[in-house]
């Protein structure tokens, strides 16, 4: 039965990518409608594949790499509706879609969790900082795409050759206010994911960081957003710097999530959470 | 009955000729005086734009009507006989239908997708309206026509691209800025070009618009023309914190704004994004400010290569809309063949409801008296029977027609159901 919804959630995704490069491609209003509502549709299949796990596992289901993937594909999805809903940037779905799409994917792909999940991972802290920590990564992984977007976008004005594009892309403005607003909901949802973990290493650990792999890139990639939120409120930075700053801070991120998970190890990667049967 | 569309345009004759033969037409209710009174014309519709002067009718006999309008156009005295040989084309059908489509839908003008021509075509409809001189066909011929038109419009981008540099300048800023409202536009001299670009920007809902220029008074009057504000040269600087976008034609000759001036007033602008146009020739402003974040800097070469890529781009919207107009003309060709067949049908229905009257009151007289219900019953009977019996003939008639001599069979249902009893029966066609 959990299996279906993530079946009609990944059934979803790839129908509302297909729908919006039609969209991007065609320029036609109908396929963008169609697509959010595909999306939205994916998005309440999605929600209830986790439910099933969440009861199951008696937390939020984040223990393997797999189980992570799901719930940020979620977070993704839905802070890229809210995003649309108050600010129609219409063309970033066809790039939002297709990484959920595979995120979806790579949790159907990756084995599924052997054996119980640590105590470690139940308790109300944890639930506080992976929230906070997966929105803030959404929002900031919006932000990342806009700045490609932006990047795009403004070689082609600078360099004065129009091409595929130039007609297809939003304005320069739309794609800047973008980032910023992507980026001032973002950095505090991080800060406050990163404060909560910390407690919670502290209450469980005795320590506050403990020189993790993971810790420490996520700990650049906040660094990264502070300047750039900082800069942009004193000095005005905006365009293509805070695309480029966004697009390396998201880079960082994904290295964290992925890499951190994958090559390096520490008491924060996944293998670690997992206890033998 | 033919659609029939004649006249000139702007591929065929010259400007002056098609001002001539506008000049026929200032009177509307003469010209369709005229149309209304020739016999082989039942409906008529007359345009004239910059780029054409056309004529759209429908008539039983088309090289007589067409002969008439081609009389009517050479009626103008500065008009020598031969000056219509070359230039007067006569369309008839399927190309009167696509042609006019296409017209509407502005395929067929100078500059391609240009949205006044539709206008001008609705209001040349009026007036046929107010003087009667359409009908039911050209009345769905032109709605037609509008909705090809709209379609157009909405599905093919055939007029989203500049194709003028005032407007590709707006296109350009719409593109940095989204939305131009509340924009400030700070202009630096004048000269036609920059004041058009400023008229559409204004168009767009622009700001505050401040007019820099050498000579004081000159500034003044075009501030005042522009409900803007005159400043003098001195002031740059400090005018270009509060631009957004900057037009300069002054054709000083030098630099006007180096690449550091800039840099300074960004620095102090806290990057908000600054258009610069510089359509002077030689330029006013330093092609390096173009290197600078946030800034953005179009020459006249720059522009001219917008309206370029612009024109390819309608060029290329405007296949897709052909053949929309093409699949559109096809539809109304088909209803048009309907209308043909719906005189025969009725005269079918007319000649069965006929003999059922005539053979059930024969009927009644040889029977006793009968109830009411009965005689109901009876009715019931024979309409039914005689409906059933013409439901195939006329499907045929509506669906089987063949394409190539849509005549031949709508004239052998008449011939075998006898609808024309004084034909004779030697005369094959009956239009």
């Amino acid at each position: 039965m959990n299996s279906l919804f993530l079946y009609l959630t990944l059934f979803a995704y790839f129908g509302a990518t297909g729908l919006w490069l039609a969209y991007f491609l065609a320029q036609r209003e109908g396929y963008y409608r169609a697509g959010v509502w595909v999306m939205a549709g994916g998005l309440a299949c999605h929600t209830l594949a986790l439910i099933p796990r969440a009861w199951a596992a008696g937390a939020l289901p984040a223990a393997t790499f797999g189980e992570a993937l799901l719930l940020f594909a979620w977070a993704l999805v839905a802070a890229f509706l809210v995003l649309i809903w108050r600010y129609p940037i219409k063309i970033l779905g066809a790039l939002v879609a297709p990484l959920a799409a595979l995120m979806v994917s790579g949790t159907l792909i990756l084995p599924a969790r052997q054996g119980t999940v640590s105590p470690l991972l139940k308790g109300f802290w944890l639930t506080v900082h992976i929230c906070l920590t997966l929105t803030g990564y959404a929002a900031l992984a919006l932000a990342g795409l806009g700045g490609i977007l932006y990047l795009i976008q403004e070689r082609q004005i600078k360099s004065k050759r129009f091409g595929f594009f130039h007609r297809r892309l939003p304005s320069l403005s739309q794609l800047d206010n973008l980032n910023y607003w992507c980026l001032t909901i973002g950095f505090p949802l991080l800060t406050g994911g990163i404060i909560s973990g910390s407690l919670y290493a502290q209450h469980t650990q005795g320590r506050f960081f403990s020189w993790d792999p993971k810790e420490i890139l996520t700990l650049i990639a906040w660094l990264i957003y502070a300047v750039l939120l900082h800069e942009r409120l004193t000095v005005g930075w905006r365009g293509r710097r805070a695309a480029l700053l966004a697009i390396c801070g998201f880079l960082v991120l994904v290295v964290t999530f992925v890499g951190a998970n994958l090559w390096l190890t520490g008491y924060h990667s996944f293998s670690s959470f997992i206890q033998a049967p | 009955m033919n659609l029939l569309l004649c006249g000139v345009n702007h591929k065929t004759a010259p400007v002056a000729l098609r001002e001539k033969l506008a000049g026929l037409i200032p009177d509307a209710a003469h010209a369709y005086d005229h149309l209304k009174s020739w016999p082989e014309v039942s409906e008529s519709l007359l345009y004239t734009t910059c780029n054409r002067v056309e004529v759209m009718c429908v008539s039983e006999a088309p090289d007589e009507a067409a002969a008439r309008v081609r009389e009517f156009f050479a009626r103008h005295p500065e008009i020598a006989p031969g000056d219509l040989d070359e230039s007067f084309y006569v369309h008839r059908d399927r190309e009167a239908v696509q042609h006019f489509f296409r017209v509407a839908a502005s395929l067929d003008s100078m500059v391609v997708g240009e949205p006044q021509i539709l206008g001008q075509v609705k209001q040349a409809y009026r007036e046929a309206t107010a003087h009667h001189a359409t009908g039911p066909i050209l009345n769905r011929l032109v709605h037609k026509a509008f909705s090809v038109a709209k379609r157009v419009r909405g599905e093919t981008g055939i007029g989203d691209h500049a194709v003028s540099v005032s407007y590709a300048a707006v296109a350009m800023a719409k593109k940095i800025f989204g939305d131009l409202a509340g924009k400030n536009i700070l202009l630096l001299g004048a000269g036609e070009m920059a004041e058009l670009a400023l008229e559409h920007l204004k168009g767009q809902g622009a700001g505050k618009i401040t007019v820099a220029n050498r000579t004081l008074a000159r500034g003044v009057a075009l501030a005042r023309r522009f409900h803007g504000e005159a400043v003098s040269l001195e002031e740059l600087p400090e005018q270009l914190l509060f631009a957004d976008i900057l037009i300069s034609s002054t054709g000083a000759g030098d630099i006007l704004i180096t690449r550091d001036q800039i840099k300074t007033v960004m620095r102090r602008r806290k990057q908000r994004p600054l258009f610069l146009i510089d359509i002077a020739v030689p330029r006013d402003l330093d092609p390096a400010i173009n290197d600078l974040d946030n800034v953005y800097l179009y020459n006249i070469d720059d522009l001219n290569e917008v309206v370029q890529q612009g024109w390819q781009r309608r060029r290329h919207e405007a296949t897709k809309a052909e053949r929309l107009v093409a699949a559109e003309t096809l539809k109304f060709l088909h209803w048009l063949e309907t209308l043909e067949v719906f005189p025969t049908i009725i005269a079918l229905k007319d000649k069965a409801e006929a003999i059922c009257r005539a053979e059930l009151k024969k009927t009644l007289n040889q029977l006793a008296p009968i109830t009411p219900e009965q005689r109901q019953a009876l009715e019931v009977l024979t309409a039914s029977v005689t409906q059933k019996l013409l439901h195939d003939p006329i499907i045929f008639l509506k669906r089987n027609r063949r394409p190539r001599n849509p005549h031949q069979e709508l004239d052998l249902v008449r011939r075998l159901f006898n609808l024309d009893p004084d034909r004779n029966s030697g005369d094959p066609e009956k239009d």
